[in-house]
């Protein structure tokens, strides 16, 4: 009542503040036109830009708000696996290639082992198969974990990322019980796995796992619920799955572009996942809502598999007989898997020695970041950020 | 140091058919990728690039779950046209390339230098063989039906130069550069062929065999036994013994 008597008793006395908002008009006009007028600009984003997860490079050549060109530039972070690979034993190589992706760093052993495995001609024992395929699928869950939390760091809300590390940090612990280390696990062996299970780890992992529907549920309501995230990444990003799949994008951004294409239901059999029972999502969109969609998906269809492989854990041995120096027959391989960021991929060539002669590191953020030059044309800049991290790459991943 | 490979017991098959080497190389056969059975996926390749590439393959073989074939040359851009056309490999995993000159012998077991594994110093070839050095190999993928190829093609040693397949792929751009850099073979075709992660200043090819590894030369192997014993140490004491016939290492501590 007060305030009324006040508003209308003040509003005509405002002495001194009087402005004409039609003188002011014209101007404005002419600035902006002035503005318009300006020639392309050169915005260089990174190396060290929080956005980018690393040392990541873009060159954006911009025309207003506009991309009219993007030049990602890496090799920042450039440590030359293959060149390393040729002057390692087998059994040390896994220690250098866990550090190509360090989110999964157990995943990536995986393909390399089997490689290996598969030349000489050893198979790992089925527990050792089941404990691999929880500590893959546990690494995955902790992967998409962290990008749940972190896109929505990227449009500016910043609840989900502590969710997403505070969640993460359960599997982490998971793992660390398992192997000793907490990124680089460096658990496996040619022909099986270092150690069994630690004792009452099975119902730890269980309880864990219900966390993970928790942090599903909480990510759901919380971000793709959330009208201004779908408003920045709906129809943001698009990639056409042909094109997709001829710049060789692949694991959940490929899925999130309709293609319905996974290497652990349609590869050659690897692990323990001919057994389990899951559903590999697809989304028909093909932009940063889907892949956040699909990715989310995934995270609940994996703790959905530990928690199948839990149920149906075999008994014996984690370790193949295989000798004490490893030499592995002369003979090439190409053993590829699907990694939470896509796929990933090894060609070993072996002539009979320690080590081996050649690997071809195929590594899935190397194919799937090579189609931001044509992905960043005629975005906003705002939208920059969004597209990568949406895309999510690790650059150890991208550099190799 | 050096007899331990063969005083380890319990050891499989497999290695001791890769130790002893030569004359147990027929044991080896069950691990070459001969004896198993063609999956489906494999003969409906196979079957394809006879249809499809007939005279362009030089060989094709079945390697595990995969296959290798190898073509020629001159046909490289048509091989990428029909694999994504008629072997529906819409999928390009990667581009890269082999250097199969043997590698520098470095390491060398028997004086328990271990810095890096003893590779055969003649060069063999892997599968579906190979006409020289250089060779440019790639895999293709179908996403719909789940098989896939490794194409190789020889690549000429003194001007390693072949077709560019970034019209049919164009995530073949990234892949060339980096083989471009690191093998210095020429994708004719390619829009350019810059430096993806060396700087443009770099010199060489890092991953051809005669590119050393600068780390290995630079510093010595810590891994590498100390084989001086020390002046004056205990183990000299015992040569010492040794070599006058008098071992008398036993009354040492007690007169000590």
């Amino acid at each position: 009542m007060s305030t009324t008597e006040t508003g209308t008793t003040e509003t005509p006395a405002t002495p001194g503040f009087v402005l004409d908002p039609v003188a002011l008009t014209p101007l404005a006009d002419a600035r902006v036109n002035v503005e318009l007028d300006t020639g392309d600009m050169i915005l260089n984003l990174g190396p060290q830009h929080p956005a980018t997860h690393g040392t990541l490079r873009l060159v954006v050549r911009l025309d207003g708000e506009r991309v009219v060109a993007a030049d990602p530039v890496i090799g920042y972070m450039h440590r030359g696996y293959e060149k390393l690979s040729e002057f390692r034993t087998y059994p040390q190589v896994t220690t250098l290639i866990n550090r190509i992706d360090w989110l999964s760093s157990f995943a990536n052993e995986v393909p390399f082992l089997e490689a290996a495995e598969k030349l000489m001609g050893v198979e790992a024992p089925p527990r050792a198969k089941y404990i691999r395929t929880i500590l893959t699928e546990l690494s995955r869950i902790a992967t998409f974990l962290l990008f749940l939390g972190e896109m929505g760091l990227q449009v500016g809300a910043l609840t989900p990322a502590f969710y997403g590390f505070r969640d993460r940090e359960h599997i982490l612990n998971l793992i660390e019980a398992v192997t000793g280390g907490r990124f680089h696990p460096n658990f496996n062996r040619i022909g099986g796995v270092k150690d069994d299970l630690p004792w009452g780890w099975l119902g730890e992992c269980r309880s864990a796992m219900k966390i993970v529907f928790d942090a599903c549920d909480v990510f759901e309501d919380l971000v793709l619920g959330n009208e201004i995230f779908a408003a920045r990444c709906k129809g943001v990003g698009i990639i056409p799955a042909e094109l997709g799949a001829a710049y060789g994008v692949s694991g959940s951004n490929l899925r999130a572009s309709g293609v319905d294409w996974d290497l652990r239901r349609d590869g050659e059999p690897y692990l323990a996942y001919p057994d389990l029972d899951f559903k590999v999502w697809t989304h028909p969109d093909g932009d940063s809502f889907a892949r956040y969609w699909v990715r989310l998906q995934e995270t609940r269809e994996s703790a959905r598999m530990v928690l199948q492989c839990l149920d149906a854990m075999p008994a014996g041995a984690v370790m193949a007989k295989v000798p004490r120096i490893i030499k592995v027959p002369e003979g090439e391989i190409w053993v590829e898997t699907e990694n939470p960021l896509g796929q990933m991929g090894y060609y070993v060539v072996s002539k009979g020695a320690t080590g081996p002669f050649r690997v071809k590191i195929r590594s899935a953020s190397f194919s799937n970041v090579s189609i931001l030059p044509w992905l960043l044309r005629g975005v906003f800049v705002p939208d920059i950020i969004t597209i990568l991290a949406g895309l999510y790459f690790i650059l150890g991943d991208i550099d190799r | 140091m050096s007899e331990r490979p063969e005083a380890s017991d319990g050891v499989s098959p497999s290695d001791a058919s890769a130790r002893t080497g030569e004359e147990t190389e027929t044991a080896q056969a069950p691990a070459a990728p001969e004896p198993p059975a063609l999956s489906a996926r494999q003969e409906a390749m196979l079957a394809r690039l006879a249809e499809h590439l007939g005279d362009a393959v030089i060989e094709s073989v079945p390697l595990f779950t995969d296959v290798v074939a190898r073509v020629r040359p001159d046909s490289w851009q048509r091989v990428g046209q029909v694999a994504k056309e008629h072997l529906d490999c819409d999928y390009l995993s990667f581009i890269s390339g082999i250097d199969w000159a043997p590698a520098p012998k470095e390491g060398d077991e028997a004086s328990s230098d271990t810095s890096s594994p003893v590779q055969p110093s003649e060069m063999t070839f892997g599968a579906a063989g190979s006409a020289g050095r250089f060779q440019v190999f790639a895999h293709v993928q179908s996403t719909h039906r789940h098989w896939g190829v490794t194409f190789k093609a020889d690549l000429d040693e003194a001007d390693p130069r072949i077709a560019s397949w970034v019209s049919v792929y164009p995530g073949a751009d990234w892949h060339e550069r980096e083989c471009r850099e690191m093998f210095g073979f020429v994708f004719d075709g390619h829009p350019s062929l810059r430096p993806l992660y060396l700087p443009a200043e770099f010199e060489g090819h890092p991953l051809r065999k005669d590119f050393p590894l600068l780390a290995r030369v630079v510093k010595p192997w810590p891994g590498l036994v100390d084989v001086e014993a020390m002046p004056g140490g205990p183990e000299a004491a015992v040569d010492a013994l040794a070599e006058t016939g008098t071992i008398e290492t036993s009354d040492e501590p007690a007169s000590s």
